[in-house]
């Protein structure tokens, strides 16, 4: 299921965090991070609450300022300008009985045409198509409410996947998604990196899932502890350390 | 102005319309119910409601600093007032410390207070009564050339805006990750609303300017399911109340705003059972 090969025909080639750090007001977010993401692999992001995961996350789609170094590189070491996110957000509530459908919600994050004029027929079949790559085709007429947790998920990676990012992410896939649907989305997932040699960077604190998809495992508090493939993670001291409070873990024990 | 009234002749030949000032009137609410409709269905997406009602009530408040600061336009000082309220409330309510209905009750009501205190100096405040009521029997040509270039002016914002504040409704991270600026996107929004409102406040009144922004808007909502059944819907549940409501107010003799938000609220109640059997 991992990806074992080398570069494929990405444009991106990876992403260089050089002692990012993120600070609010007096307290320090992050201090010193430094990792690189490469694009055909998925790459875990695994913390306690408030490690600064989601500020991490932030930093990489330049939504907070901070200090240090992110650089994105192409497969001969020179700079990529401006490389496209997929970010496939933690799911939120929102209001259920809105009259919004998927292809309401996708048209209007694609096309600049207002969608309480409609949706034409090109956008129509433009929308389809994302939703195809994601198996979730069926439910361009579905409204945004009926859909149960993992069908949302689906949708939203499909708009991630709208055009083609350099680098995926995925924040939390678990909330509100059954393991059925969460190993569905993971395998399409898993399928988009083979197919694209997309780079994905994921937060999760599904051991499980950690375990059986990703490449390499980056354990964030504050600052990286340990980085390395998720056997050499979760077997480390440091995650002992961090997560030792814990009464059981969520997904089962690494 | 003297040939539009021929023509609403010709095509209305109802004696209720025979005046000039029905015929004005007639106009005014086609020209400022849809706007109102359209702003309305994402007002009501978003759980606004309670915080148009505040825009709404600042509108006293604006005309009193106007008339401190001695602005001679009442819409003038309502529009700046306005739009500095609903950017103010929206602001407070993005940095979260009390909970948003609190924010806003405490801004309706120190919106009411200011604009009294102010108006009802040496016991003058009858003289602008008529603002809590409204009276869009009074609308004048002039007016309504006003009306005229502020709807479509309005729509063309509001199809800028749409998009970005849709996705922004749904998850503000994904919006974000998308490009959008969702803290400027909003507050283009509530603006725009402040705009709507406090153009519509002298003919609707301060007390029933904000069913006309979220009564077409709930009801529609009850039997659309896609965007565009939804502004489609408000819209005209906004004209029908507008032009119904004035041929009511006309033959039972009362006031034109609340007759027009009467319709509002019965098409709300009509379309409320249908509400199931849409989804």
């Amino acid at each position: 299921m991992k990806n074992e090969g080398g570069h494929g025909p990405c444009r991106l080639c990876r992403i260089e965090l050089e002692n990012v750090g993120v600070t609010a007001g007096s307290d320090i977010l992050l201090r010193d991070v430094s990792f690189h993401i490469h694009c055909g692999q998925m790459t875990a992001l695994v913390g306690p609450n408030g490690a600064g995961k989601t500020t991490l996350l932030r930093a990489l789609l330049s939504q907070t300022p901070h200090t240090g170094r992110i650089r994105h590189v192409d497969a001969d070491g020179h700079l990529f300008p401006d490389p496209r996110i997929g970010y496939v957000p933690q799911q939120l509530p929102f209001d259920k009985e809105m009259p919004v459908t998927v292809r309401d919600l996708m048209a209007g994050a694609l096309g600049r045409r207002p969608v309480w004029t409609g949706v034409g027929k090109k956008m129509t079949a433009r929308v389809g198509d994302a939703l195809r790559e994601t198996q979730a085709e069926g439910l361009i007429n579905k409204r945004l409410g009926a859909l149960s947790g993992g069908e949302l998920q689906r949708v939203l990676l499909a708009m991630a996947l709208a055009p083609l990012p350099d680098l995926l992410v995925l924040d939390e896939p678990v909330s509100g998604v059954d393991q059925n649907g969460l190993q569905l989305f993971l395998q399409t997932v898993s399928n988009l990196r083979r197919t694209h040699h997309l780079g994905i960077l994921m937060v999760s604190h599904d051991w499980a899932l950690v375990r059986d998809y990703a490449d390499y495992v980056i354990l964030l508090n504050k600052q990286v502890l340990k980085t390395g493939t998720p056997e050499e993670v979760f077997a480390s001291l440091e995650f002992a350390e961090t997560f030792k409070t814990e009464t059981s873990f969520p997904g089962g024990t690494p | 102005m003297n040939v539009i009234h021929a023509v609403m002749d010709a095509l209305l030949p109802f004696s209720c319309f025979r005046m000039a000032f029905m015929k004005n009137a007639l106009l005014a609410l086609l020209l400022l119910t849809p706007l109102l409709a359209l702003l309305g269905t994402m007002a009501v997406n978003r759980r606004m409601a309670f915080f148009s009602d505040a825009l709404g009530h600042s509108a006293l408040a604006g005309v009193g600093l106007g008339l401190l600061l001695g602005v001679q336009n009442d819409l003038v000082s309502m529009i700046v007032f306005g739009v500095i309220w609903a950017v103010l409330i929206s602001r407070i309510n993005r940095s979260g410390g009390a909970s948003a209905d609190t924010i806003i009750s405490v801004f309706s009501s120190a919106g009411i207070a200011v604009g009294l205190l102010i108006l009802s100096r040496n016991g003058s405040f009858s003289k602008y009564s008529a603002l809590l009521a409204g009276d869009v029997l009074a609308v004048a040509p002039g007016d309504l050339l006003g009306l005229a270039i502020a709807l479509p002016v309005g729509i063309a914002i509001w199809a800028f805006l749409y998009n970005p504040l849709l996705l922004t409704a749904v998850n503000p991270a994904l919006a974000q990750s998308r490009g959008i600026q969702t803290k400027w996107v909003e507050y283009a929004f509530v603006s725009l609303v402040a705009v709507a409102v406090m153009l519509s406040i002298r003919w609707v009144g301060v007390l029933l300017i904000n069913a006309l922004l979220i009564l077409p808007a709930a009801a529609a909502r009850n039997i659309a399911r896609t965007a565009a059944q939804h502004a489609l819907f408000s819209v005209l549940i906004g004209l029908f109340s507008g032009v119904a409501g004035l041929v009511l107010a006309y033959y039972l003799d009362t006031g034109v705003g609340a007759a027009v938000v009467l319709c509002a609220a019965v098409c709300y109640g009509v379309t409320l059972p249908l509400r199931r059997r849409v989804r």
